[in-house]
């Protein structure tokens, strides 16, 4: 179970048996459009508000992963989500739908590692056969509650990222057909002192760096154990900022690819989204609906999720508070790696 | 400052985790330990960030990818300008067609700018203008308007009362304050002065 400082080891071996991805307009329109098993054309979803509109994702995504698992919803005995809005309405509200027992989260946009690493300790430890973890967001209500009205002219940053929409579920179960979640590192609050909300990438790189080295202490493994590593939303300004600390201080993450959710989900080039993709939907449709696929097809035998989140609150941040940031890191590999 | 980890303590985690293994041990846990073990020799240590906050936030500073000042001031003068002139032509119009004095002329092309940037912010256009125009579209009436009508907009779902109402001046509300702030300051220099009052 426990093994170095922060690392839960999960000899039992949790499976994720199915999973399901549900994006909008940008995200279709990106290189992964193909990966995901649903793309809305409009951002409203036909839906009266744009919080309905992240609801419906969380809950779209949520019944196509339990069809592509292959169970019955009353054979979850969990629901594990998590999302950005105030009180996480989109997945409690989701929940009320699912009709599934219900543990709520935040860990703003790490929340898809963190639900992933939560639900395999249910598996691995005995307390459930079959967890469902997810998580959603929508690029209106981030905009809406973090920042400006999603109308409103005002010129961003290069530094800015832009909030995904999009909503990535899997199911865990004790056995069972798929990718296995190896182990999981539970990240530390890193606060380096960025205030500037239009930099988050900045601001979270060293989370990031803080817990994948914690992750290689903990499990005594290099970054050339692993095929592909992926931070979740540093994005073009922070992915460089972490891979610049890691060589620094001595972790070799040549040996590996080190890559960014935040900058695969977009082409970054074309697409008008500033620095790159954010928001908790960034890692869990990337995960869940590109990386996932890749395992299946045998390209990657092993790979290490960094997922990472901000943890500032509109309130804190006009306050003049710093921002402080978190990353949880899940390894999942090909069934027998 | 964190109190330091004696070696003994470190010994101890480790036998700790160990145990753990071992009790919740079963053959898969033995095996998997003993492939790390020979996957990776050596235990390495990383060490922990040296950085002070100071040291990190001048490394992220340069960082960041350049933001050109002079080609956003020159795009700001450009569509600020475009605006000023459209509105030029719009009063004259108003005057030539019809007939108005120049200064009754000035509130209805006002209003008609105004409309103008309504009808594009509730199209969705006006952000995606904002974007690449930067402080030219946010300075003049345009700017004001927009501001208004994108917060009305996004908490219509609110309700009319407590959604519109109340959120339409969360932008523009500030511009007013500070207008009439600076507008009260401006009055007393005049009447210090004396150059104010025709």
């Amino acid at each position: 179970m426990l093994r170095g400082k922060q690392t839960w080891w999960f000899e039992n071996r949790p499976v994720i048996i199915g999973e399901a991805t549900v994006v909008g307009p940008d995200e279709g329109d990106g290189p992964l459009a193909a990966d995901f098993d649903l793309v809305h054309p409009e951002l409203d979803m036909q839906q009266k508000s744009w919080e309905k509109a992240e609801r419906l994702l969380i809950e779209q995504a949520s019944e196509f992963a339990i069809q592509n698992a292959g169970i019955e919803r009353d054979q979850l005995q969990f629901f594990i989500g998590g999302d950005l809005m105030n009180q996480i309405i989109s997945n409690s509200f989701a929940a009320r739908s699912l009709g599934v027992p219900y543990i709520g989260v935040f860990g703003a946009c790490s929340t898809s590692m963190e639900t992933l690493a939560l639900a395999s300790m249910l598996i691995n430890s005995g307390a459930a056969n079959h967890v469902l973890a997810g998580t959603c967001s929508h690029n209106c209500t981030a905009e809406k509650q973090f920042r400006y009205p999603t109308e409103y002219g005002s010129q961003k940053p290069p530094t800015a990222q832009f909030t995904v929409t999009g909503a990535g579920a899997a199911v865990i179960a004790n056995k069972g057909e798929g990718p296995v979640v190896e182990c999981a590192t539970v990240g530390k609050v890193i606060d380096l002192g960025i205030t500037d909300p239009f930099n988050m990438g900045a601001a979270m790189a060293p989370a990031a760096v803080d817990t994948i080295q914690a992750h290689f202490n903990d499990t005594g493994r290099s970054p050339g154990d692993y095929d592909l590593i992926v931070t979740g939303d540093l994005a073009g300004v922070g992915h460089p900022i972490a891979k610049e600390l890691l060589l620094k201080n001595g972790v070799p993450m040549n040996d590996t690819v080190f890559g960014d959710c935040g900058l695969m989900v977009y082409d970054v080039q074309r697409q008008k989204v500033q620095a790159g993709g954010s928001g908790c939907g960034c890692s869990a449709v990337v995960t869940y609906g590109h990386l996932l696929k890749r395992i299946k097809k045998g390209e990657l035998k092993r790979i290490l999720v960094v997922a990472t989140g901000a943890l500032l609150s509109p309130l804190s941040f006009q306050q003049g508070e710093s921002i402080p940031c978190i990353a949880h890191a899940v390894a999942i590999c090909a069934k027998g790696g | 400052m964190l109190p330091a980890i004696t070696n003994n303590e470190r010994e101890e985690s480790n036998t700790v985790t160990e145990l753990r293994i071992r009790t919740y041990g079963a053959a898969v846990a033995e095996k998997e330990a003993a492939a790390l073990a020979t996957k990776s020799k050596s235990k390495h240590n990383y060490k922990k960030m040296t950085m002070s906050p100071k040291e990190y936030q001048s490394f992220a500073k340069t960082m960041e990818p350049p933001r050109s000042i002079l080609g956003n001031c020159v795009k700001a003068f450009v569509f600020g300008g475009a605006v000023c002139v459209l509105g030029q032509v719009i009063q004259e119009l108003y005057v030539h067609l019809m007939g108005m004095s120049e200064e009754a002329a000035s509130n209805p092309t006002v209003a008609t700018l105004i409309l103008i940037s309504v009808i594009l912010t509730c199209l969705g256009v006006y952000d995606k203008i904002a974007q690449w125009a930067g402080a030219g579209s946010a300075v003049p009436v345009t700017g004001f308007a927009n501001s208004m009508c994108s917060a009305a907009l996004e908490h219509r779902s609110e309700g009319l009362v407590l959604g519109v109402g109340a959120n339409m001046f969360k932008l523009a509300g500030s511009v007013i304050v500070f207008g009439t702030v600076a507008a009260f300051f401006v009055g007393i220099a005049h009447l210090i002065l004396g150059t104010g009052g025709q």
